[in-house]
């Protein structure tokens, strides 16, 4: 077999620079190389991998869903207030949060494609309007005091594994198992590759658009519920700016904006290398406040150094 | 040979701003007796105008088929910046707001040279933008406010002249100097050439990045200076400051008929969406109708406007 | 004419692409004030050469010389600074800008301001430009208002108003009606009274005739001659752009069947096809010639529901069928072998194996999962069965040549065993060897009883291939000959409209 090193040093290098990531922080702080930390990066990076899962199926068709972080809030707020209504049972409280937020996927999905109105200016448009909803409904006051049953996804374990972590580990299962080896997977990637000769090829390719966005909304619905469950609290200003750093782990990853290349695998290193930046900034007291011009400056470097590599 | 300047529905299609501005205002004044009164105008007026100045600066670059999602926290910023030099580094109110214009400006380049440079798609690079300039407003601020503006500054957002309030000023003076680039200069008609069809410019013999840098440097440019109006308006620079803006600076340009695949659009019809969009809100605050309500109805209407755009453009 | 000094000499001009020889020692000369038309078959050369005159292409060797001083010429810039321009056939003009912004576009007259635009002085510029030519434009008019014809006149004012001395046209004519056919050559004739030369290339041999002083007949990117137009016939040209030797004759055996497996009648869109009919047998291959918009894409793309048909009847295996998507298409048993392979054939990024079984997930999938021996093992029965030549079934099919990558394209339909495979211009960009090798599978195919649809601009192809041929012409198929009456001067008559439009050519009917 012939060994593409364009490949390699794009499978590998964020590999590379993950793990020097962590021993220069490593040599840096002694409290970031330990057993509680590690944890500790992990169940912060769960709520950011889940929703960047949706992410790279979206933006692998070449779109972007710019209302992750808003549906989290509403489909967060409208949960916990069905958890705390009388006769909602706890698994059907969950089953309607992540029910809507397919439908909240699933008109996005039908904007994009039936309309043909691009994806930024939908999902914009979106974050708007599902923000709105969220304050709307909660009055812009929280929704404190969940049921215990439910809070366990936030808060509980399963033998060591913390609740949260089993459950991103799960959708990534999920996630990847779908992309990579089933027909919906196969026609994700070819219609992101060449939606013309998709369509060529008999693919019903407005079908697998609106299914992407309808993955986005329920990934960033149960990712919503696992930050309500932990915080025992519903916000509805929850999820601000999360699609950003969704977009941010895709792009690391290696999922290219044009569509049709890029892996499950790449995003999942990019959710640890912001996961892991955020906290070593944390470690070494640098304050929260440029999280955000970090996670920008690394998104303008990811993409640049993709484009050398791609040349 | 016909040669057919004008049809009904390009006439209606370009008024069609102002006719939905008179339908919106006949339904508000019907619908509360406080909407027509001189002060509500005049409060309409002034509440539109800085969203109205971000616009016009959006204007440049969606006609040259970018967006820059970035001028909310540009203006947070910049708001930031000119307060914060002004007060707390003794630079004095001139001098502040001096810088935060130019700071406005380089962030407008670094969008610029990510999009033209680094060909990244101008809804990712203004989207990193977007976060980096909120965190270094919250770094900037420490997440609190700035206030102990001057006399000077305040009076840009709140004072009068000859009886009309200054930020109307400004926004008629920058409405102004943006049609008159666009509609008599060079530059503006390569703005348009650059989003008609950008191959074309080239051959041409004009460079579509170089015109790509300056419409972000534009955008940068109003965004900033919207930014310290608001900061003026009220009396003091909020690190959350015009969190969500952007929204609304696409959207007063897209229901004023310029068309966010580029090439088309001028400058009234963005100060009519603003107005559009000015009018909305005060007409449901009229109504009673809560802010968060609010949030809804707007998403609502920017996806309908572009879609109706996207609509009268097939039927073509 | 041929004494006066030419305005521009192109000698022994080559060029090749991977795997193609464009153009081979081609000699071309333009004098002033001339109409000098430029005809070959699609793929002779004529827009390469074009090309490298604008400037859009250097060639591989050969000299151009301008006005006698040779010349380099490296952009579309420099070409127009020496005074070539070329009208393209897609328009290049922006739809918003009005008629005078964009003829002069980055050369606007400034005012005493700098940077301002004295738009008085430009309006009044182009409208004596525009005047010049007489063509009843107005300049303040908004591009996208005007028909296509009088942005053609745009494209020759802009082309003027850079003080061009030669103007190239590719295929101006090409969707124009008859009358402004017309004012277009009013237009032409009268540049050539100024002294303008002009390069004219199409397809319809009686407007090169109606216009042009000289005409230059490149085949295969070989000159062929350049002659006076006065000295020749319509008949005389098509056999220079033709007359190539036949390559082997497939053996036909006797498998074309009695039973109709396609029917289509009367089919219509809106805008390229105009009533066709047509039959296709079981093992019959039936090549369609015609020239570019005769509307055999069209055809091929109505059939297989990726446009719409507005009338007409499909009917396959004597049922009537909706064909409203390609998937619907392909339940009905058709295949479309596109005609852009990298456009709407190929996925360049994914392997070789997807792209055969994308359109046949079924076979390879157990629950919707894709079991991964299954896949290999089919797309490794066709890479066998066809012959693709790539070092496993997981390389990207970015990295193997055009033939390979038709042959994958074809693999995917076979891999669906359908009974109708349409192929759009199956071997263009591909080299010899494996052409033959398609050719040879297309026989296979038609001899297991599989009606295939063939469109194709070259002759030699279809008439080495095809077991019936009908000829297409402006939305309509005007003529259709058996195997053995068909020559390839009676299919370029009939495509070039050199017969009645409509009216069917009887095929005992000699030309």
């Amino acid at each position: 077999m012939k060994i593409d090193f364009k490949t390699l040093s794009q499978k590998y290098g964020l590999v590379i620079v993950f793990l020097m990531l962590c021993l220069g922080l490593g040599l840096l702080t002694d409290r970031f190389l330990t057993v509680s930390n590690m944890v500790n990066v992990l169940r912060q990076s769960t709520i950011n991998g889940i929703i960047a899962i949706g992410m790279t199926y979206v933006i692998l068709t070449a779109g972007i869903d710019l209302s992750v972080g808003s549906i989290l809030a509403l489909t967060g707020v409208v949960t916990a207030s069905l958890l705390q209504s009388e006769g909602v049972s706890v698994p059907l409280a969950i089953v309607a949060g992540l029910t809507l937020g397919a439908l909240l996927g699933l008109v996005n999905g039908v904007i994009i494609t039936q309309f043909k109105v691009p994806p930024f200016v939908t999902t914009l448009g979106m974050m708007t309007i599902a923000r709105g909803l969220a304050l709307t409904f909660t009055e812009g006051r929280p929704i404190t005091g969940l049921p215990d049953g439910f809070r366990t996804i936030g808060t509980g374990s399963l033998g060591s594994i913390p609740m949260p972590i089993f459950i991103a580990l799960i959708a990534f299962l999920l996630g990847y198992i779908v992309l990579n080896h089933t027909t919906l997977g196969e026609y994700i990637f070819a219609l992101g590759n060449n939606p013309v000769a998709a369509r060529y090829a008999g693919i019903n390719t407005n079908v697998y658009i609106i299914f992407v966005y309808i993955v986005a909304g329920i990934l960033a619905a149960l990712a919503g519920m696992i930050l309500i469950a932990r915080l025992n609290s519903a916000q509805p200003t929850a999820g601000l700016a999360y699609e950003f750093d969704a977009i941010a782990a895709v792009v690391v990853g290696g999922t290219s904006f044009s569509g049709g290349e890029g892996s499950l695998w790449g995003t999942l290193l990019g959710v640890l290398v912001i996961a892991v930046l955020n906290n070593g900034l944390n470690l070494l007291n640098v304050s929260s406040f440029y999280q955000p011009v970090v996670t920008g400056v690394v998104i303008a470097l990811a993409l640049l150094f993709y484009k050398l590599l791609r040349r | 040979m016909k040669t057919n300047t004008f049809s009904p529905l390009a006439l209606l299609s370009r008024f069609s701003v102002l006719i939905i501005l008179l339908g919106i205002g006949v339904i508000f004044a019907l619908g509360s007796e406080d909407f027509l009164a001189p002060n509500n105008l005049l409060n309409i007026a002034l509440q539109t105008s800085i969203i109205a100045i971000v616009a016009v600066g959006m204007t440049f670059t969606i006609l040259t088929a970018g967006i820059d999602l970035s001028v909310g926290s540009i203006m947070a910023l910049c708001g930031a910046l000119a307060a914060g030099l002004a007060v707390k580094s003794g630079l004095g109110t001139f001098g502040g707001i001096s810088l935060a214009l130019i700071a406005g400006m380089l962030l407008g380049a670094i969008n610029g040279l990510l999009i033209v440079r680094g060909g990244m798609p101008p809804f990712v690079a203004t989207l990193a933008m977007m976060a980096v300039a909120r965190g270094l407003t919250l770094v900037y601020t420490n997440g609190r406010p700035i206030a102990g503006i001057d006399e000077a500054f305040i009076f840009l957002g709140n004072g009068k002249v000859l009886g009309i309030p200054v930020p109307i000023i400004i926004m008629i003076v920058i409405a102004v100097i943006a049609g008159i680039v666009l509609r008599y200069t060079r530059f503006g008609l390569h703005v348009y050439a650059t989003g008609g069809n950008e191959e074309t410019t080239r051959l041409a013999g004009i460079s579509p990045g170089k015109i790509k840098m300056a419409v972000y440097i534009i955008s940068g440019f109003t965004a900033a200076l919207g930014g310290i109006l608001l900061t003026a308006r009220l009396w003091s620079a909020q690190p959350n400051a015009a969190t969500g803006w952007e929204l609304d600076a696409i959207a007063a340009p897209v229901l004023g008929g310029t068309s966010l695949f580029g090439g088309v659009g001028n400058v009234g019809g963005t100060v009519a969406g603003a107005f559009i969009i000015g009018i909305l809100s005060n007409g449901l605050n009229l109504m009673g109708i809560s802010s968060y309500y609010q949030q809804v109805i707007k998403g609502i209407v920017f996806i309908l406007a572009v879609i109706l755009d996207l609509f009268t453009k097939r039927k073509k | 004419m041929s004494d006066t000094l030419p305005l521009l000499k192109m000698e022994r001009i080559s060029k090749s692409y991977p795997g193609v020889q464009a153009l081979e020692a081609v000699d071309f000369d333009v004098v002033p004030g001339e109409i000098h038309a430029l005809v070959g078959e699609n793929g002779a050369g004529k827009s390469t050469l074009m090309k490298i005159l604008t400037g859009a292409q250097l060639p591989d060797s050969g000299r151009i010389i301008w006005k006698n001083q040779p010349v380099n010429i490296t952009s579309p810039g420099d070409a127009q600074a020496l005074g070539i321009s070329m009208i393209h056939q897609e328009l290049s003009l922006i739809p918003h800008l009005t008629v005078g912004q964009n003829i002069f576009l980055g050369r606007e007259i400034g005012s005493g301001i700098p940077g301002f635009i004295n738009w008085k002085k430009l309006y009044r510029a182009a409208q004596e430009l525009l005047d010049r030519l007489n063509v009843g434009i107005d300049a303040r008019t908004e591009v996208r208002f005007l028909s296509i014809a009088q942005q053609q006149m745009v494209e020759v004012v802009k082309a003027l108003s850079l003080n061009a001395d030669l103007i190239a046209m590719d295929e101006p004519t090409s969707a124009l009606t008859d009358r402004e056919t017309d004012i277009l050559f009013r237009v032409m004739r009268s540049l050539k009274a100024e002294g303008v030369s002009l390069i004219f290339i199409s397809h319809r041999l009686e407007e090169v005739f109606e216009i042009s002083d000289r005409i230059t007949t490149l085949r295969d990117g070989i000159f062929v001659g350049t002659k006076e137009a006065a000295t020749l016939t319509e008949a005389q040209v098509v056999n220079m752009m033709v007359g190539r030797e036949l390559g082997e004759l497939y053996p036909k055996t006797n498998r074309v069947r009695q039973e109709v497996v396609l029917q289509i009648t009367n089919l219509q869109d809106n805008k390229e096809l105009h009533g066709v009919d047509l039959t296709l047998h079981k093992g019959e291959i039936l090549g369609i010639a015609g020239l570019v918009g005769a509307g055999r894409t069209a055809l091929a793309e109505t059939l297989f529901g990726i446009r719409r048909a507005v009338a007409g009847e499909i009917k396959i295996d004597g049922r009537p069928v909706r064909v409203n998507s390609p998937g619907k298409a392909i339940k009905l048993g058709m295949g479309l072998v596109p005609e852009d392979r990298k456009l709407q054939g190929v996925f360049l990024n994914m392997a070789v194996k997807d792209n055969i079984f994308i359109s046949a997930m079924k076979q390879v999938t157990t629950w919707g999962f894709i079991n991964i021996n299954k896949a290999n093992r089919l797309a490794k029965t066709f890479v066998k069965k066809l012959g693709v030549r790539t070092p496993n079934v997981g390389q990207r099919i970015r990295n193997l040549s055009g033939g390979n990558q038709q042959k994958v394209v074809i693999a995917r339909w076979l891999t669906l065993n359908p009974h109708i495979l349409i192929l759009d211009e199956p071997t263009r960009g591909i080299d010899i060897g494996a052409k033959a090798e398609i050719h040879g599978l297309m026989s296979d195919l038609a001899a297991e009883g599989m009606g295939v649809l063939m469109i194709s601009s070259e002759l030699p192809e279809v008439l080495n291939v095809s077991d019936r041929i009908l000829v297409m012409h402006e939305g309509r198929v005007t003529a259709e000959f058996s195997r053995d009456e068909a020559t390839q001067d009676k299919i370029m008559l009939a495509a070039t409209g050199g017969l009645d439009q409509g009216g069917m050519l009887n095929e005992n009917e000699h030309v």
